[in-house]
């Protein structure tokens, strides 16, 4: 038995880990488990990647099969980390059409949690581009999934979180690019209700995400730094004299020990946070060249960086809430944050669109998502956000969630029934299991 | 003195390891050569290899415990590689071992006849065209007998021994023959487990230690972690009255 916990480090359950060698050992072991899940990098935060009774590392399966820069489509096994695709692809001037905020996922992971990026209003998820997959199921035989050969099992898999089976490997397209530097522009928004606006404003840019400062009060509740990018040009990136394909950050900080928890006092993070605005605001309006690394993953330069958060670990909370909702909604939300006084270095706001798997969290609307340590309070302060966002017709992000309730998510994901019915033709399926569906009935 | 890259023939190009060690040779512009007993897995590792690093990678079969097959397989190579590595290394099981004489042979003949035997054929042409190295994955089972693994400990003793004879009748000749002893290796043979951290290797770290003694220094006996070579060195000390009593 392991103990094992998602990226937030809580909560923590003991499970049995195995690790198939190669695909005919993960078919032979299947059937022979109950309350089994397939865990790929471990990025999700709460429970989704906790096996009931066993989890399955995909650890060993994580050879690309095949890209073809010609169309950009390429085969990988679900262990494949994204860090390695995108070194891959960028040699041959690609890039993965969806990233989500860390480069250290899964093929596996991104297909089950059917990941978003700061794109998802123009591209949709990162499922969305997936043309096929090899699934294994409960039974321990593999079946493969298009649009036209088991169309529904696809689209239950896409947002499935593993629920359908393990996936073994997938194949999606990449999009082409001319070099790895983001052309940013960053604009300064007072407010909750303006960023809100400058988002909807700048939605025909490619990318589009705003940092809010969930600490601020009263007239500035919201007030956010919102970057918008486009892939550079080769001309103009040529022009500036800079390297076309900027090499990986070098020198990695990371966090060797647990912070203790005091650390994150308010005033230490809102003077962080007032540090943090004014740097960036000083920026507006002028555009300017960034490398990808740091523009689709700053967090990434921070190894270890849940650590932050002290021992106890901590929660991410993320909701999405359509358009018509969100300024009351989030205001609500921040309002309520910002009472609690909580510290929370990153939170994002972003743009989302439909989505098309069964349980993938997307829809046409706004997403808010932050990071709570854990203290006295925030489970009912949470509680409390569940319900403004369950009133607005919004719903929680599964592969972020480790506590919502059952009468919420039922009540948030229309998609469930159809997605039980499906589960329901699958042999075996009421094997697999993770500490996730157990708490959610899923 | 650093030689810019060449070919590099892998034996055993399924295993943890050999990916591993085959990905750096790739990555450092090297051509590569796989050979494995499973066509289709060593072609996943072959194809994996290539998109990486946009390398030529070439996949080979070969069964090691087929003897008879060796003279063929070296003549139907595409050229006589600059590097010829072996990191073949089958456990099989102790217990099966002690009482089942099949299994036993297995176990010997795949640590130690095939390895030296095709080995041999490369000796003679590398001798021939007076350049090469030859690398041989031994291991720290073989620097003593243990209760725990004694069938496989034997065949990886006796595989160090053949490499360090080879080593000398060579070491006038140019070509140069590395003998690599690792230690534990966070492989699919050890997947599951408890290692510990001291003394166990990530693949990754084990090709950067092999590429650098088998293409930039002039190393003759490496162990990987380095700190198995005291551990070793106490172990071979103790009086054989005091080690049979231990369980090591």
């Amino acid at each position: 038995m392991t103990v094992l916990s998602g990226w937030g480090r809580y909560p923590r359950f003991p499970t049995q880990v195995v690790e198939p060698i190669d695909y005919r050992a993960a078919r032979l072991l299947t059937p022979l488990h109950a309350g089994l899940i397939a865990r790929g990098a471990g990025r999700a935060y709460g429970d989704a990647a906790i096996g009931e009774q066993v989890t399955l590392s995909t650890a060993q399966f994580d050879r690309i099969r095949s890209f073809d820069a010609r169309t950009g489509l390429m085969r990988a096994e679900a262990g494949v980390v994204l860090a390695d695709i995108i070194d891959v692809a960028m040699a041959r001037g690609h890039f993965p059409p969806v990233v989500p905020g860390t480069q250290f996922v899964t093929v596996g992971g991104m297909i089950a949690a059917d990941v978003h990026g700061k794109n998802h209003h123009r591209d949709g998820g990162f499922g969305d581009h997936v043309e096929e997959i090899t699934l294994l199921l409960p039974d321990g035989s593999t079946v493969h999934c298009t649009a036209h050969q088991n169309a529904g099992l696809l689209a239950a898999t896409i947002g499935g979180m593993g629920l359908t089976g393990t996936i073994l490997d997938a194949t999606f397209r990449l999009r082409p690019i001319e070099c790895g530097w983001m052309r940013q522009m960053t604009l300064v928004a007072p407010n909750v209700g303006a960023a809100l606006d400058m988002l909807h404003q700048h939605r025909d840019a490619s990318y589009s995400v705003a940092w809010i400062d969930c600490l601020a009060r009263g007239p500035a509740l919201g007030r956010s730094l919102i970057f918008t990018a486009e892939h550079a040009s080769r001309g103009e990136v040529q022009a500036l004299g800079l390297d076309p394909f900027p090499a990986r950050a070098r020198a990695r900080l990371s966090l060797p020990i647990d912070c203790p928890q005091m650390l994150l006092s308010r005033v230490s993070v809102a003077l962080f946070n007032e540090v943090y605005f004014r740097v960036g605001a000083g920026k507006a309006g002028v555009p300017q060249m960034v490398p990808w690394e740091s523009y689709f993953f700053p967090l990434d330069g921070i190894g270890m960086w849940n650590r932050i958060y002290g021992r106890e670990g901590f929660l991410q909370y993320q909701c999405v809430v359509p358009p018509s909702a969100a300024r009351e909604t989030l205001s609500g939300v921040l309002d309520r944050l910002s009472r609690f006084g909580s510290a929370s270095f990153l939170s994002v706001l972003k743009q989302l669109g439909a989505a098309h798997g069964d349980l993938s969290f997307p829809m046409d609307g706004y997403t808010l998502a932050l990071d709570l340590p854990l203290r006295n309070g925030v489970f009912e302060l949470l509680d409390e956000l569940d319900k403004l966002v369950v009133a607005a017709g919004g719903r929680l992000y599964l592969a972020k969630d480790a506590r919502q309730s059952r009468m919420t998510f039922e009540r948030t994901y229309p998609g469930l029934e159809h997605f039980r019915a499906l589960r329901r033709t699958i042999p075996g399926s009421e094997r697999v299991g993770s500490r996730l569906s157990l708490r959610l009935g899923i | 003195m650093m030689k810019t890259t060449g070919t590099l023939l892998l034996i055993g190009g399924t295993s943890g390891i050999g990916r591993a060690v085959a990905l750096h040779y790739a990555k450092a512009g090297w051509r590569v050569r796989l050979a494995a007993r499973n066509l289709e897995e060593v072609e996943c590792n072959a194809n994996d290899i290539a998109v990486r690093y946009e390398a030529e990678v070439t996949t080979h079969v070969l069964d090691i415990l087929r003897t008879d097959t060796f003279e063929a397989f070296v003549n139907r190579l595409p050229e006589l590689p600059d590097t010829v590595m072996c990191v073949i290394g089958w456990m099989g099981s102790q217990p099966q071992a002690e009482v089942d004489l099949d299994h036993a042979g297995q176990v010997l003949r795949s640590n130690f006849e095939g390895p030296a035997l095709l080995l041999s054929l490369f000796a003679e042409r590398f001798a021939a065209r007076r350049a090469g190295v030859i690398v041989g994955f031994s291991s720290v089972a073989g620097d003593r007998g243990r209760a725990s693994n004694y069938y496989y400990g034997a065949a990886k003793a006796g595989f160090t021994a053949f490499l360090s004879g080879l080593r000398n009748r060579l070491s006038t000749t140019g070509v140069r023959v590395v003998t690599i002893k690792p230690g534990f290796v966070r492989t699919k043979m050890t997947a599951g487990m408890v290692l510990p951290a001291c003394l166990t290797a990530d693949p990754a770290h084990v090709a950067r230690v092999v590429f650098a003694a088998a293409e930039d220094r002039r190393a003759d006996v490496v162990y990987v972690p380095g700190l198995w070579r005291p551990v070793m060195f106490v172990i071979k000390c103790l009086p054989e009255m005091i080690f049979k009593r231990l369980h090591l």
